[in-house]
């Protein structure tokens, strides 16, 4: 396989001591197994996720991703914009969009970004980390690089909301995306293809701003994984990674459950199935640890 | 009231659709809902929202201008997308929701204590100061948003989960001192400033 170069965006939850930098790990040793290299977008900033616009009018936000895109263009030309945190994905590529459908919204971004000595071309690809290994990769590939089978775990597939909405991984319905479930029976375990919550909100943001709200569907979340006789969760995103897995001795305080599942990302698993050590898949990143995940990586 | 609170009242004086096409992000999509109520059915949060999406476009038409935009409602959506990819008329409700929220927030009418609206607003000041989320301090700001009592109770509250973040390595005490940043922030402001000054200038000449 010839090796693949992106621009890779990773996000403030992906930095060193940040809520996701588990996710990094992971996709790193993922991407080493893949021969995929990551080109850093240097100096990149934040994109403002889903609450930006409360702070942020609609220029100030998108020249936030302008810059990022821009900032690629120059020192990853012709290389596509890959991100792992399902934010960024959404907001630079609904930025780019924007930019599309308004040439006065990009003049007017390119005015701006002209006084940090940048110039917003707009013409590069953004995509998702999952739409590479979907798309660009393929599963066939993914199989040959499996050294040790997930056998005998149960994972359900848990998309979530913005790798999902409103753009998706192309192929896939918005209602009941499968290829989370086509990952997870690549790697050798049992998918849960009719797990009812796989596109479930999980507050998002609002974990934060609205705890008891979100919780309470956190908690439907994790219930229909039990239900279906789940080991673990599985995610492509750090929010809902990072919701479904911390709250849970709360959810429990407030509702008598006894939940303790652990939530996982598609990386996770596959630096495990593809050989690697547990430190190499981050499982020392898990809250609530992957035992069954660590058994396998220790054999 | 805010002077461009008062100040809009007397330009749209009759009709505050207009105003909303004018002013809000995405808001000349408002007229083209045609009152399905998929989009309040396929809200997550739908039950706390005094006024779901559907219900907020009619009131728009009907001009009930201070219920809209003093509304909790737009501030429970979680941009979950869910209404957006089922909007028989493609329309980008989780957008003109954001939209609302803005506007609102701009013209000084958000209900006090709106925990998202604090929420979000501290995060934007956060991002926009290094360039990149300081988490620490962001989690740090939410828990004492209301106060330093609630800001102690809270951060009980959420011991267990941030010494969890601690063991794990993803959350570090040393993002209190400095923390990420981008490297150009000059260039990084200077940039955000021209953004702020040219969205002024449009807002000024446009209404958007």
């Amino acid at each position: 396989m010839a090796k693949r170069e992106y621009s890779f965006y990773p996000g403030c939850s992906s930095q060193k001591g940040a809520s996701s930098s588990n996710y990094l790990v992971s996709v790193q040793t993922m991407c080493e197994e893949l021969d995929i290299q990551l080109n850093d977008i240097p100096d990149w900033n934040c994109c403002s996720a889903s609450v930006g616009y409360a702070g942020g009018g609609e220029l100030p936000r998108l020249v936030l991703s302008g810059r990022n895109i821009a900032l690629s263009e120059q020192h990853n030309p012709g290389q596509e914009i890959v991100a792992t945190c399902a934010a960024c994905w959404l907001s630079t590529r609904e930025a780019k969009e924007r930019f599309e459908h308004d040439q006065g919204l990009l003049a007017e971004a390119n005015q701006a970004l002209a006084e940090a000595g940048l110039k917003l071309r707009n013409e590069t690809p953004i995509k998702h980390m999952a739409e590479v290994l979907v798309e660009d990769i393929g599963y066939d590939a993914i199989k040959a690089k499996v050294k040790r089978p997930l056998e005998g775990i149960r994972i359900a597939g848990y998309v979530g909301c913005q790798t999902n909405r409103p753009f998706g991984i192309a192929g896939e319905s918005f209602e009941n995306p499968v290829y989370l479930d086509k990952l997870v029976d690549t790697l050798g375990a049992d998918s849960i293809p009719t797990y009812e919550k796989k596109v479930q909100c999980c507050g998002g943001a609002l974990a934060f701003s609205e705890p008891a709200k979100s919780q309470e569907m956190i908690k439907g979340i994790i219930e229909a994984a039990y239900d279906h006789g789940a080991d673990m969760i599985v995610t492509p995103c750090p929010v809902c990674q990072m919701n479904v897995e911390v709250y849970q001795d709360q959810i429990n305080a407030t509702y008598g459950t006894k939940f303790k599942i652990p939530v996982v990302y598609y990386s996770t698993l596959m630096a495990v199935a593809f050989g690697r050590s547990a430190k190499d898949a981050a499982l020392n990143g898990q809250v609530i640890p992957a035992k069954k995940l660590e058994e396998i990586a220790a054999k | 009231m805010s002077d461009l609170n008062t100040a809009m009242i007397e330009k749209y004086r009759t009709s505050f659709l207009k105003e909303v096409e004018a002013n809000v992000e995405e808001g000349e999509w408002v007229k083209m809902c045609m009152q399905c109520g998929v989009c309040s059915g396929s809200c997550p949060l739908g039950k706390f929202w005094d006024h779901p999406p559907q219900e907020i476009f009619m009131m728009i038409r009907a001009g009930k201008r201070d219920e809209v935009l003093s509304s909790d409602a737009m501030w429970m959506c979680t941009s979950c997308y869910n209404c957006i990819v089922r909007c028989p008329r493609g329309l980008p409700i989780t957008h003109i929701m954001h939209g609302l929220a803005h506007y609102a927030k701009r013209l000084g009418l958000v209900p006090q204590n709106q925990p998202t609206a604090k929420f979000a607003q501290l995060m934007w000041d956060n991002l926009v100061k290094k360039g990149r989320v300081n988490e620490l301090k962001l989690g740090l700001s939410l828990y004492f948003m209301n106060g330093f009592g609630e800001g102690v109770k809270t951060s009980l509250k959420m011991k267990d989960i941030g010494l969890g973040m601690l063991k794990t390595g993803r959350m570090s005490p040393m993002e209190m001192l400095g923390g990420h940043a981008v490297k150009d922030l000059s260039g990084f402001h200077k940039a955000m400033k021209k953004a702020q000054e040219l969205e002024d200038a449009r807002l000024a000449k446009h209404g958007k």
